[in-house]
């Protein structure tokens, strides 16, 4: 009689694992990824608050982890987050939004947090559509995209939101996609452990909404296979033009600055000097 | 050794696409969702690298490591 | 034994809005977020010193809906947390306010109402968004809400608000105007002893998955952040244990509720009115916030020239003193309404006189300033 050995993640769950996504989402893949780098950080899971926003990704934390969470409204979930922050500067906040989410309806909020360089951890889901609510274009999806409000095409250039991140001023960015899900662990538990903002966007597979713009519906492992093909390491892609650019996913640790002032500690020194006076 | 919970599979062919050695398939019936899921073709060729366990996006492969 | 010696208390002359900001010191409040808008930004500006003095956050945040959700996160971090704006910020605010409800955070809202709707006119004192609190955000909830008349109301009701916050987890609005924010007047300060601040009801330990933290009508403990709760919170309907469920019939009954009756059940404790000569009274004025002022002093007038009127004042606007106004109705023949607006909260004066007594509106000949004392008086003597 065969034991059920328990995942190793399966600590992080408040009970059963139990997905309700789509056959093949990479949620799943970027779930594990989270909790394998909280695991190997050897930090009690207590210490950790994870806040969500609207939208597949922010499923992934929430009802599932067996910590605190915050699931609020669409889009909101970096101002919540910085509030919490703010009120209790030891909790390690982390974030799990989708890219409409996080550039969108939430782009005002993202742009001054990692202006502000506030110590949380964005874990940006970027599936290229809005999944949730249909398949409706998003910021990020490519030029002349078909989607269910762009049947023509979409006529709107997307964002690349690592580098609108690193422009606004977010210390640590890194981009993976869900094919390079060990790579993705290291830089999560990279960002974690960064004061200051860090921006974690994955370029994770929708088989349902955006597999279908595409003309990969259903296909995860399609999905992922093209992931493979187009993902070239940002040490590569420093020496390579923009022509041979063209198509790529351009991934990696693209920026870390250590040093620059961050947001709780501000406050920390304000208190000081409001006393002094 | 691969524990597969065939149960919470959903049927996305990710593990078997993921593994280096190819020792996965889709097998034959069906589980309680209404897919095919993974069956091992031959344990001994695992090399326990650990990818379908951590590609699964419904956590549903545990590979236990073979005490040496 | 008790001591001959009367406790000393400070004063200050303080402008409206500071005056809140002091209230919202005393009462323990640790954290701040807004954003500028006239006539608010005074307490933004006050508050971006104090709250550093005091070994409080301040934020001066992106837009209004930020301000809104920082106070929220910050209230789950476990501190007293409050935000001001005008009507405009309101509104940008209304979403995430029917999140604070629904999540059954407590804070603390500061509306110095303005000239609307739109930009209006920002200076210009206004009543104009008295059912904002309780009808702004979509969906079906109750809220607390006050109207202060002057700076030492400004700082009473705001320790009030913040109470009522913390008592019943809930946020609370306090409904001021750009005159009532902006007159300075003296304000005298209670001791530290004097006062009771309330605390929420905290979680203390991890219950197990189901541990209740919703929807009890008699406050359910709240699971601070950061302590080993494991707290579920979502905007989503949801269980008692914070659990989303959005498809049974019974459960959203229950979520919306018990919700509701979180609040309407302690009425008693939450409404607070003012009523002046109104045991012989044939006519009674109701009106609040600086109207009151007026109404209150045309009173005074109209007692001296024999005529038998009285006022009824509500400092809680929400939840609307509705049993309140039914005994009124059935004490005096008629009830006038003044209000700085078309009248809007009028028809729930009305509503709930049940046509006991006459309620009429008397509304204000120009929009923007206080009714002057012979309109008020013209409207008693063509009544009584």
């Amino acid at each position: 009689m065969k034991n059920i050995v328990e995942h190793p993640l399966k600590k992080y769950f408040r009970e059963e694992i139990n997905y309700t996504t789509c056959s093949g989402c990479g949620n799943g893949i970027i779930s594990q990824s989270i909790l394998r780098a909280i695991d190997k950080l050897n930090i009690s899971f207590d210490q950790f608050a994870f806040v969500s926003g609207i939208g597949c990704s922010g499923w992934i934390p929430s009802p599932y982890f067996n910590t605190d969470i915050l699931h609020v409204t669409h889009g909101r979930s970096v101002a919540f987050a910085t509030g919490l922050k703010l009120a209790a500067p030891q909790l390690k906040v982390i974030i799990c939004a989708g890219d409409g989410d996080t550039s969108a309806i939430g782009g005002n909020h993202f742009i001054h947090a990692a202006r502000r360089n506030i110590d949380l951890t964005v874990i940006c889901v970027n599936n290229l559509i809005y999944g949730m609510t249909g398949g409706q274009v998003a910021p990020t999806t490519p030029y002349f995209s078909k989607t269910i409000t762009t049947p023509y095409g979409s006529i709107e250039r997307p964002f690349d939101l690592s580098n609108l991140a690193i422009a606004a001023g977010a210390t640590f960015v890194a981009r993976w996609t869900t094919y390079q899900a060990r790579l993705l662990t290291n830089s999560i538990k990279k960002a974690i452990m960064h004061k200051g903002f860090s921006f974690v966007e994955i370029i994770s597979q929708c088989p349902v909404q955006y597999g279908k713009v595409v003309g990969m519906s259903n296909d995860p492992v399609g999905m992922l296979m093209h992931y493979k093909e187009c993902s070239v390491n940002i040490k590569k892609a420093k020496n390579m033009s923009e022509d041979e650019l063209k198509g790529k996913i351009i991934v990696g640790e693209l920026m870390e600055k250590e040093n620059v002032p961050e947001l709780t500690d501000e406050i920390k020194r304000l208190r000081m000097e409001a006393k002094r006076k | 050794m691969i524990q597969i919970n065939k149960d919470a599979c959903k049927g996305c062919g990710i593990c078997i696409a993921m593994c280096p050695v190819k020792i996965l398939e889709f097998s034959n019936d069906l589980n309680k969702v209404g897919v095919h899921y993974p069956i091992v073709l031959d344990e001994t060729e695992c090399t326990e690298c650990e990818n379908c366990m951590i590609y699964c996006p419904d956590f549903a492969m545990v590979v236990i490591k073979n005490e040496k | 034994m008790k001591s001959s010696v009367q406790k000393e208390h400070k004063t200050e002359f303080l402008q409206g809005n500071i005056a809140c900001a002091e209230g919202a010191i005393f009462a323990g409040c640790k954290f701040f977020a807004g954003y500028p808008i006239t006539p608010a930004s005074e307490i933004l500006h006050y508050m971006s010193r104090r709250m550093f003095e005091v070994d409080g956050t301040f934020i001066q945040t992106e837009d209004e809906l930020a301000a809104i959700a920082n106070i929220i996160g910050a209230s789950w971090g476990g501190v007293k947390s409050m935000t001001a704006s005008s009507g405009p910020g309101i509104s940008l605010m209304l979403e995430n306010i029917g999140l604070a409800v629904v999540t059954e955070t407590p804070c603390v809202i500061l509306n110095v109402q303005r000239g609307s709707p739109s930009t209006g006119s920002p200076t210009i004192a206004f009543q104009g968004d008295m059912l904002q609190p309780k009808f702004g955000s979509h969906g079906e909830y109750q809220i607390i809400a006050l109207a202060p008349s002057s700076p030492q109301e400004m700082f009473d009701f705001t320790i009030i608000a913040f109470n009522k916050a913390e008592k019943y987890r809930t946020p609370v609005f306090i409904l001021a105007d750009s005159s009532v924010g902006h007159m300075r007047e003296k304000v005298e300060f209670p001791c530290e002893d004097e006062i009771v601040l309330e605390e929420r009801k905290k979680l203390e330990t991890y219950q197990g998955i189901h541990q209740k933290i919703f929807l009890d009508e008699n406050v359910a403990p709240m699971p601070i952040f950061g302590k080993g709760l494991k707290a579920n919170i979502t905007g989503s309907t949801h269980k008692e244990d914070g659990s989303r469920n959005v498809s049974d019939p019974k459960i959203m009954d229950n979520a919306i509720k018990k919700l509701s009756n979180k609040i309407l059940k302690h009425k008693d404790d939450i409404i607070i009115i003012e009523e002046n000569y109104l045991d012989d009274a044939e006519v009674a004025i109701f009106s609040y916030g600086l109207e009151y002022r007026a109404v209150l002093e045309t009173v005074n007038l109209a007692r001296k020239k024999g005529l038998k009127v009285g006022c009824f004042r509500p400092v809680t606007i929400w939840p609307f003193p509705q049993e309140q106004i039914e005994a009124l109705s059935k004490k005096v023949k008629v009830i006038i309404v003044c209000e700085n607006n078309l009248g809007q909260i009028y028809p729930f004066v009305k509503a709930a006189a049940q046509g006991n007594a006459k309620v009429i509106f008397l509304p204000p000949k120009i929009l923007g300033t206080l009714y002057n004392q012979e309109e008020i008086l013209n409207k008693i003597k063509e009544v009584i």
